[in-house]
């Protein structure tokens, strides 16, 4: 049980935290011809949208209801009704998502109200489904507000079919509820890993499918190019199970669970052995099917990958700086290889954050990363591009998690899930360290020729090389 | 090389092997024979001069796969990890024109790489050709100026100890005694610390373990002309005939080095090792009694008092953590009982030990030190060491690095003790960086992880189909 460490200074140096709103957008960039529109000034979202693009190497659709003075001072009830009348008139989404930011909701504003408002208004716009979520910055971070608006989704675009009871209808139908540290992937391989077991997955929210990169026929859309379609979340609630990745989406689990009746499988994560393990296991429950060999071969394959790790990870003093799923993903599935976690810090305080392998999480930024992980003499990093500063200060390599990783090519995409990616992760991490392993300090013997020149620091080969 | 030749590097008077039944080198055995071929061996005991072009001499196979593989670390020069070699061909063999690649190759490796010196390693393929290495090289030596020396170690000569043999050999004809020791420089003259002039033989500085030790032959003012061959370098190895004494660390294979620098130039040698505190303190003992210097002996007391009193305190949170657990121990000659040694410093338990290629002296020292009961292991094969894992209830097994994935494709821990390895555990420093090692695999969580079977491979726990239950 670790123990989350109160945030003890006035000052953020070097924020680990990404904001609620950006959070509560991404869900709604994992749903198909959709768009968020952030209810706050022009900035709120110009910021999002650059801090996505730079991560996804996307475009990104993101829209503001462009509050300004006035509105700010007067109402800007307004500006929610018009933007959401020019996004339906311009591109008929099927869904706008529209969270609320610091702005909007110290002014007060009354989201719900104003879609209902808006829908009175403007019935010919009836096949686009309005998505509010409060999310203002001052709380939470970007997992949270992720979550939210997950949980808003369900909330709006499920039906509510507990009398007629569906659930279970559609025999081979599972509903995966994928949280925030979810990589499209890792929502990839968890289609791929559930489909193996001959289930037919509906992703909430499948940023795999709208956020992977991939060319299309058409130059620009403004909508997302992909993602879960609205048709396939009203029929969430006819599934046999609900797998639910990451315990931010506990309380949209409650919800969906609440609606629909369809029984749920909840993880904290799925990273390392264990974790595969237990999600291997429910899908040969809900599918009454064995476990496909080529699933057992790449267990196997982990396994092998563990023990000749080891030498590396065992002992191996590790610091974590990220959002509460992904810090107690990556905290666990390292303390079951043997590292130490030195410093544990979360951008907010979470639930989950008592089950990380670690005496306490501080709640804080990458200056209390950087500070513990010097104080814990740290041999790796892992967090965002952001941190990229702190581990050459600290002499040691990052492996960079979480968002936004804008120095680094594919990282939005990289695999961690699943007993591939649990192996992938173990060989970068040994190989950081080898790139980075500390050699027995040269003695130069005071008998000796002095005129020789020493040997030319030892290149971190393997830093070079390796994938992260 | 002529077969006499061979016979009498075998016959080496000074190797405690000879005086038993079997006499010198054992033979190699067709289907059951694992160790490495006479070319392995020279190149083992030679690569780490490191301001030496080493140019092997053969078709690729042999430097091939075996180029910059050694732990071996340098403080100045890396010219020793640029692998060289000639890559014959097959016109090269049929048309007979390996000397003259060989020595193109000897003007390229001079010109591009300006070496101290050039050693030569011919394999089976030149020699079976016939290619005269040692004219070659003595015509290049005149031609360029700079030192070529031909190690005749064609792999089918025989064993590694063979070529570790005939690369000291080589050493000895053409190298040592070629070169006057540099006076001390008056930087490093200090009042009241004479300095006397050492050997290290068969020191390799894997990882750089070497460095552990070296900072306290300093402060004793023991000048250590050569390590043949850690950390060394080639006008190093020349001086050799000058040291006061040479200690032979942990190999027999270069004790012909040892005996001739004692017959031809009178330098007594003593044998020794630096794993674990009983054995490095005894070997700093061992030079202060040869060079026979009261006040160095008198500083090497303190010293050692100092170091084993700082290391103690050191290895004690550890020791408490590595108490009564059981080792297999799996290494050659002269390793079995130094390790040995160093794992009873730490309380452990050595539950058994391999001897192939321990000598009698080797084994009773080993009876010595384990008692009457010690379990001694001949047999080598994967599947007798971890049948012998299992019959002794051990808890980790420490061997070379061929047996690595032996163990972990079991499931059990290992610690690498040979020349591959990554870490260093020479001296009393070194003793920490075992312990962490030793610790870290025994303490490692996968080994629970990778026991137990997969959770559906057990029929009890596989589930009831969620359609069932309706």
């Amino acid at each position: 049980m670790a123990e989350s460490l109160k945030r003890a200074k006035a000052l953020a140096v070097n924020p680990l935290k990404a904001s609620q709103p950006v959070g509560a957008a991404l869900a709604f960039l994992g749903l198909k011809n959709s768009i968020p529109m952030l209810h706050g000034s022009q900035g709120c979202t110009a910021f999002g949208k650059v801090f996505f693009v730079r991560h996804f190497r996307e475009p990104i659709p993101l829209q503001t209801t462009a509050m300004d003075q006035v509105s700010t001072i007067m109402s800007a009830d307004e500006n929610v009704i018009e933007g959401l009348r020019v996004i339906c008139e311009k591109n008929q989404p099927d869904v706008i998502g529209l969270p609320t930011t610091g702005l909007s909701e110290m002014q007060g504003t009354d989201i719900r109200r104003l879609v209902r408002e808006f829908r009175a208004q403007n019935p010919q716009f009836e096949s686009t489904a309005v998505v509010p979520v409060n999310t203002p910055d001052y709380t939470g971070c970007l997992e949270s507000g992720f979550a939210l608006a997950v949980e808003a989704i369900i909330d709006v675009l499920v039906p509510d079919t507990r009398e007629s009871a569906l659930a279970g209808r559609r025999k081979r139908q599972v509903n995966v509820l994928c949280a925030s540290m979810l990589t499209p992937g890792d929502t990839e391989a968890i289609r791929e890993w559930i489909e193996a077991f001959g289930l037919r997955p509906v992703m909430l929210p499948d940023i795999g499918d709208s956020l992977d990169g991939h060319l299309v026929d058409v130059e620009t859309t403004p909508l997302t190019l992909g993602g879960t379609p609205k048709s396939e979340i009203a029929a969430m609630c006819e599934s046999v199970a609900t797998l639910v990745i990451g315990r931010s989406l506990a309380k949209a689990a409650d919800l969906l669970k609440e609606r629909s009746g369809v029984p749920d499988y909840r993880f904290d994560h799925l990273l390392g052995l264990a974790a595969c393990d237990a999600f291997t296991m429910a899908l040969a429950e809900i599918s009454g099917q064995p476990v496909p060999a080529r699933i057992d071969r790449l267990r196997r394959q982990l396994q092998d990958a563990m023990v000749d790790t080891h030498f590396m990870t065992g002992f191996l003093r590790v610091a974590i700086a990220a959002d509460a799923d992904l810090l107690v993903g990556l905290g666990q599935f390292l303390a079951g290889v043997g590292a130490e976690i030195v410093a544990a810090v979360a951008p907010a305080r979470a639930e989950v954050l008592a089950e990380m392998p670690a005496t306490s999480v501080q709640i804080g930024d990458l200056e209390d990363m950087e500070k513990l992980a010097r104080a814990g003499r740290v041999q790796l990093v892992i967090s965002n591009s952001h941190a990229a500063q702190s581990a050459e200060r600290l002499g040691v390599p990052l492996l960079r998690a979480g968002f936004p990783q804008y120095d680094w090519v594919g990282g939005y995409t990289r695999t961690w899930v699943g007993y591939r990616g649990a192996r992938q992760a173990l060989f970068d991490v040994a190989n950081l360290f080898l790139g980075n392993h500390h050699d027995i300090p040269v003695h130069r013997s005071i008998y000796r020729d002095a005129t020789e020149p020493a040997t030319p620091a030892r290149s971190p080969s393997g830093a070079g090389l390796v994938g992260h | 090389m002529k077969a006499a030749e061979i016979a009498e590097l075998l016959n080496e008077p000074a190797c405690a092997h000879n005086k038993k039944e079997k006499s010198g080198c054992a033979k190699t055995k067709p289907g059951a024979t694992a160790g490495g071929c006479s070319f392995d061996g020279a190149q083992i005991a030679l690569l780490p001069v490191a301001d030496v072009a080493h140019i092997v001499h053969g078709p690729i196979a042999c430097a091939g796969s075996s180029w910059d593989n050694r732990g071996t670390r340098s403080s100045g020069p890396t010219l020793y990890r640029i692998g060289m070699t000639t890559d014959l061909t097959e016109q090269d063999v049929i048309m007979g024109r390996g000397e003259k690649r060989l020595f193109h190759a000897i003007k390229q490796a001079i010109d591009d790489y300006s070496p101290a010196a050039v050693f030569l390693y011919s394999t089976c393929v030149p020699a079976l050709t016939g290619d005269d290495m040692e004219a070659v090289a003595r015509a290049a030596t005149e031609r360029w100026g700079t030192p070529v020396v031909p190690v005749d170690c064609a792999g089918f000569y025989g064993t590694k100890n063979l070529g570790n043999r005939i690369a000291g050999e080589a050493m000895f004809r053409h190298v040592i005694g070629t070169r006057e020791p540099d006076p001390v420089p008056a930087s490093a003259q200090r009042p009241g610390i004479p300095v006397f002039d050492v050997n290290l033989i068969g020191e390799y500085n894997i990882a750089g373990e070497f460095w552990h030790v070296a900072p306290l032959f300093d402060e004793l003012g023991l000048r250590i002309l050569c390590t043949l061959s850690g950390d060394t370098r080639f006008r190093e190895v020349q001086t050799m005939h000058r040291a006061k004494v040479s200690m032979v660390v942990c190999a027999k294979a270069l004790l012909n080095v040892a005996r001739k620098l004692e017959t031809d130039f009178g330098v007594p040698f003593f044998e020794g090792s630096f794993y674990g505190i009983t054995d490095t303190s005894q070997a700093l003992r061992d030079f202060a009694r040869l060079i026979g210097d009261p006040g160095l002996s008198l500083r090497t007391e303190h010293l050692i008092a100092r170091e084993e009193a700082k290391i103690k305190a050191a290895l004690a949170p550890w020791a408490a953590r590595l108490k009564d657990k059981r080792v297999l121990l799996y290494t050659g000659g002269v390793k079995s009982w130094s390790v040995v040694s160093a794992l009873q410093d730490l309380g452990m338990k050595v539950v058994a030990t391999g001897t192939n290629k321990s000598t009698e002296e080797d084994k009773a020292r080993i009876r010595e030190i384990m008692g009457d009961d010690a379990k001694m292991i001949t047999d080598g094969s994967p599947k007798a060491l971890l049948q012998a894992y299992k019959d002794h209830q051990a808890d980790i097994l420490i061997a070379g690095g061929r047996n690595l994935y032996t163990a972990l494709k079991a499931r059990i821990p290992f610690l690498d003790i040979n020349q591959e390895r990554e870490f260093g555990y020479a001296g009393y420093d070194g003793m920490l960086e075992l312990v962490r090692q030793l610790a870290l695999t025994l303490e490692a969580p996968v080994w629970a992880q990778v026991r137990a079977p997969a959770p559906w491979a057990t029929p009890a726990l596989a589930g009831e189909p969620l359609a069932a239950r309706e």
